[in-house]
C-alpha cells in the first residue's frame, strides 16, 4: 500500500465546488445559462465529477479513521453520514412537494391537460410519500442523493477491502459493473421503471475515486503524466465535442458515419456508459496536466468561492437543488427573459458561496469556542466533508 | 438563447418563403426539417387521395365543445385541403389521453386497417416520461409501431412532446426525446420536433406558454400553428425532388 498524502488536495474541493455549480445550473429547467455547462460539449457531465470526488474524499477521510480506530468506528461514521444525506433528501422532498402542490392548485392551462397528469400522485399522498421514504419514488433531479446514500451505506466493507487489497477491490467493483451490463441489474423505482442513476453502475466511479485516494493515483501517475495518454485524452474530447455538435445542428448528423452512430448510441447515463467514463477520465487527465496540486493559485482568492463550496458539498448540493426549484419558480412567476436567467444563475451561485462560507465560519467558531473536543470526533479534515 | 434571436433575424430576412403561414407560426418553420422522403404520401397526392391517421395522447387534443375542431389534427386537415387543391384529404384520429407508446402500438393494426392511411403521424413520449417507462421498452415500442405502419404501407412522422415550462421540473422528458430522435434517425423517419418549435415560440414571446390562463385562445393558436407546420412537412414531401440544393440530405 502506497503511503497516503496527509494534506487535503485543494483541487478536489475546487472541482467539486465547480461541479456543484454546474449541477445547479443544469437543474434549472430551460435555463439559458446552462449552455456553458460541460454536458453540452461532450458525453459526461458534472455528475461524474461529483461522484468520483465524493468517492475520493470518502476514502481519504474514512480510510484514515479505519486505520486509526478500526472497522467498527469508521463504519459507524460512514453510516452516520449516510443517515445525514437521507435526512437532507427528505428535507428536499418536502420542498418539492410544496412546489408541486402549488403548481397543481394554481395552474390549469388547457394546452397542458396531459402534462398536468404528472400531479395526479398528489391524489394519494399516502403511497407517494411512503415510496419516497423508501427511495423508490424520486422526483426529477432528485436522484443523486439516493445514489449517494446507497454508495455510502455499502462503503464500509468496500473500504475495508480497499485498505487491504486495493487492486482486488477495484477489480471486484469493475466486475460488478460488467455483471450489471450483462444481467441488466438495477433497483426498481416507483411508479414504474428503475433508478435513474443505477447504483450497480455508478459505484464503479465512486470506488475508482476511493482507490485513487488510497494510493492508486500515485501508481497511475506514470500513465497520467505521459504525453501519449494526454494526446489520447485530447483526441477523445475533440471526438466527443464533434458528436455533441450534431445534437444541436441536426444537419451535421449526416456526416457521422452510420457505423459510428450505431456503435455509440444510445449514450446511457443511467448505466454510466463506457463512453461517459472515458470522457470523464479524459477530462481528469487533462485537468491533472493543467492544474498541479501545488499550484499557488489554488490558495488565492479567485478560487476560494468554488473551494469553499466543495468543502461543504452536501449542504451546497442540497441548497443548489432548492435554489433550482426557486429559480424555476422565478421564471414562471416573475419573468422568463434572458436577463432573468442570468440574474437567477448568478444570484444562486452567490447564495451557495455565501452559505458555504458561513458554514466554514460556523465550524471554526464551534471548534474554537466549543471547548476541547477529542480530535477523533472530527469526521473531516480542514473543514472538509466526505 | 441569443443565437435563436439571431436565427430569427435571418429568418425575417428570408420571410417570403413562408408567405402562406401566419407570421407567428412561421418563426419556427426552419425547425421543420424534411429530413427523409415520404414516398407513399407523394404517390397519394399524385393520385389525388390522401388519407392520414393521427395517433396520439392527451397533447393531441383540446378540451371543450370545439376541442376536436380546433386541435391540430383537424387544423392539419384544413391546411392540407386549402393547399392541395383537387386532392381529397381525410384525417382520421386515434387519440386517447394518458397512453404510452406501447399502449398505442396495441391499437395500431385495427386502426391502420380501417383508415388505410398513406401517412401515420404519431405523437408520443409525454406519458412514457410521466410514468418513467423503461427507456428501452419505449424505444422498442417506437420501432414496433413504425414497422407495423410500414407493413400497412404507410409512411410515418413522429411528433415529440410539448414544451411545457411549468411542469418541466416534474417531467423528465430528455431521455425520451433523445430516444425518439435516435429511433427516427435509425428508421429514417422524419421527426416533427414539436418541443423545440414550442420552446422557440416561448423564447421569442410568440406565445406565452407560462400563462396560467384557463382560456383556450393560446392553446387553439398553438394547435393551429402545429397543424399548419405539419401540413408544410407533408406538402414538402410530395414536391418534385428536382431542387437538391439546400436540402438536408
Amino acid at each position: 500500500m502506497a503511503p497516503v498524502s496527509m494534506e487535503r488536495d485543494l483541487r478536489l474541493d475546487l472541482f467539486r465546488g465547480i461541479a456543484l455549480w454546474l449541477i445547479f445550473l443544469d437543474h434549472i429547467p430551460s435555463n439559458a445559462v446552462s449552455w456553458i455547462t460541460i454536458r453540452n460539449y461532450g458525453f459526461s457531465d458534472a455528475t461524474e465529477i461529483f461522484v468520483f470526488i465524493s468517492g475520493y474524499t470518502a476514502a481519504f477521510v474514512y480510510g484514515r479513521a479505519m486505520r486509526q480506530h478500526g472497522f467498527v468506528v469508521a463504519s459507524a461514521r460512514v453510516l452516520k453520514r449516510a443517515w445525514q444525506v437521507y435526512i437532507a433528501h427528505v428535507f428536499l422532498l418536502a420542498i418539492y412537494l410544496a412546489e408541486i402542490a402549488y403548481v397543481a392548485s394554481s395552474f390549469d392551462n388547457p394546452l397542458y391537460t396531459e402534462e398536468m397528469g404528472v400531479l395526479d400522485f398528489l391524489k394519494n399522498p399516502d403511497v407517494t410519500i411512503f415510496q419516497a421514504l423508501l427511495l423508490k419514488f424520486k422526483p426529477v433531479n432528485m436522484d443523486v442523493l439516493p445514489l449517494y446514500i446507497l454508495l455510502l451505506a455499502w462503503f464500509p466493507p468496500m473500504l475495508w477491502l480497499l485498505l487491504r487489497a486495493p487492486s482486488t477491490a477495484l477489480i471486484s467493483s469493475a466486475v460488478l459493473y460488467v455483471l450489471m451490463w450483462f444481467f441488466e441489474w438495477n433497483l426498481p423505482a416507483w411508479p414504474s421503471g428503475t433508478w435513474v442513476f443505477n447504483p450497480f453502475a455508478w459505484q464503479l466511479l465512486f470506488v475508482f475515486g476511493a482507490w485513487c485516494a488510497l494510493g492508486g493515483a500515485q501508481n497511475l501517475s506514470r500513465w497520467i503524466n505521459s504525453r501519449f495518454v494526454l494526446g489520447l485524452a485530447i483526441a477523445y474530447l475533440v471526438f466527443a465535442f464533434c458528436i455533441a455538435m450534431t445534437w444541436y445542428f441536426p444537419r451535421l448528423a449526416v456526416y457521422v458515419p452510420k457505423f459510428v452512430g450505431e456503435a455509440i448510441y444510445p449514450i446511457d447515463k443511467t448505466n454510466l456508459d463506457v463512453l461517459r467514463i472515458l470522457h470523464f477520465l479524459s477530462l481528469a487527465v487533462i485537468t491533472v496536466a493543467l492544474v498541479p496540486s501545488d499550484w499557488p493559485a489554488l490558495k488565492s482568492r479567485i478560487f476560494w468561492p468554488a473551494i469553499v463550496c466543495g468543502q461543504h458539498s452536501l449542504e451546497t448540493f442540497c441548497l443548489g437543488v432548492f435554489l433550482s426549484f426557486a429559480g424555476h419558480f422565478m421564471f414562471t412567476e416573475v419573468s422568463n427573459r434572458l436577463f432573468m436567467h442570468v440574474a437567477v444563475s448568478v444570484a444562486g451561485i452567490a447564495i451557495m458561496v455565501a452559505i458555504a462560507a458561513m458554514l466554514s465560519w460556523y465550524k471554526q467558531a464551534e471548534r474554537q469556542g466549543g471547548g476541547p473536543r477529542p480530535p477523533a470526533a472530527r469526521p473531516g479534515l480542514a473543514g472538509g466533508d466526505a | 438563447m441569443s443565437w435563436r434571436v439571431l436565427l430569427l433575424a435571418l429568418l425575417v430576412l428570408a420571410g417570403p418563403a413562408w408567405a402562406e403561414l401566419p407570421a407567428e407560426c412561421g418563426v419556427a418553420a426552419h425547425l421543420v426539417e424534411n429530413s427523409y422522403p415520404l414516398p407513399k404520401v407523394k404517390r397519394a397526392i399524385a393520385a389525388k387521395k390522401l388519407n392520414i391517421l393521427v395517433v396520439g395522447a392527451g397533447s393531441s387534443q383540446l378540451p371543450g365543445a370545439n376541442g376536436e375542431k380546433n386541435a391540430y389534427p383537424a387544423r392539419l386537415q384544413q391546411a392540407l385541403v386549402d393547399q392541395l387543391k383537387g386532392v381529397e384529404v381525410k384525417v382520421t384520429t386515434d387519440i386517447k389521453a394518458t397512453r404510452t407508446a406501447a399502449e398505442m402500438v396495441k391499437a395500431l393494426p385495427p386502426n391502420l386497417a380501417a383508415a388505410k392511411p398513406s401517412l401515420m403521424i404519431w405523437q408520443t413520449g409525454t406519458t412514457d416520461a410521466m410514468r418513467a417507462v423503461d427507456p428501452d421498452q419505449f424505444s422498442q415500442a417506437l420501432d414496433q409501431g413504425i414497422n407495423i405502419a410500414r407493413g400497412a404501407s404507410a409512411d410515418v412522422v413522429l411528433v415529440n412532446a410539448q414544451y411545457s415550462p411549468r411542469t418541466e421540473s416534474m417531467i423528465a422528458l430528455s431521455t425520451y426525446s433523445e430516444d425518439m430522435r435516435w429511433v427516427a434517425l435509425q428508421q429514417e423517419v422524419p421527426l416533427f420536433d414539436r418541443f423545440s418549435i414550442m420552446r422557440l415560440w416561448s423564447d421569442l414571446g410568440t406565445f406565452d406558454l407560462y400563462s396560467a390562463t384557463k382560456k383556450l385562445d393560446i392553446a387553439e393558436r398553438v394547435h393551429d400553428c402545429i397543424g399548419r407546420l405539419l401540413a408544410d412537412l407533408v406538402i414538402a414531401a410530395a414536391k418534385p425532388p428536382e431542387p437538391p440544393t439546400n436540402g438536408s440530405r
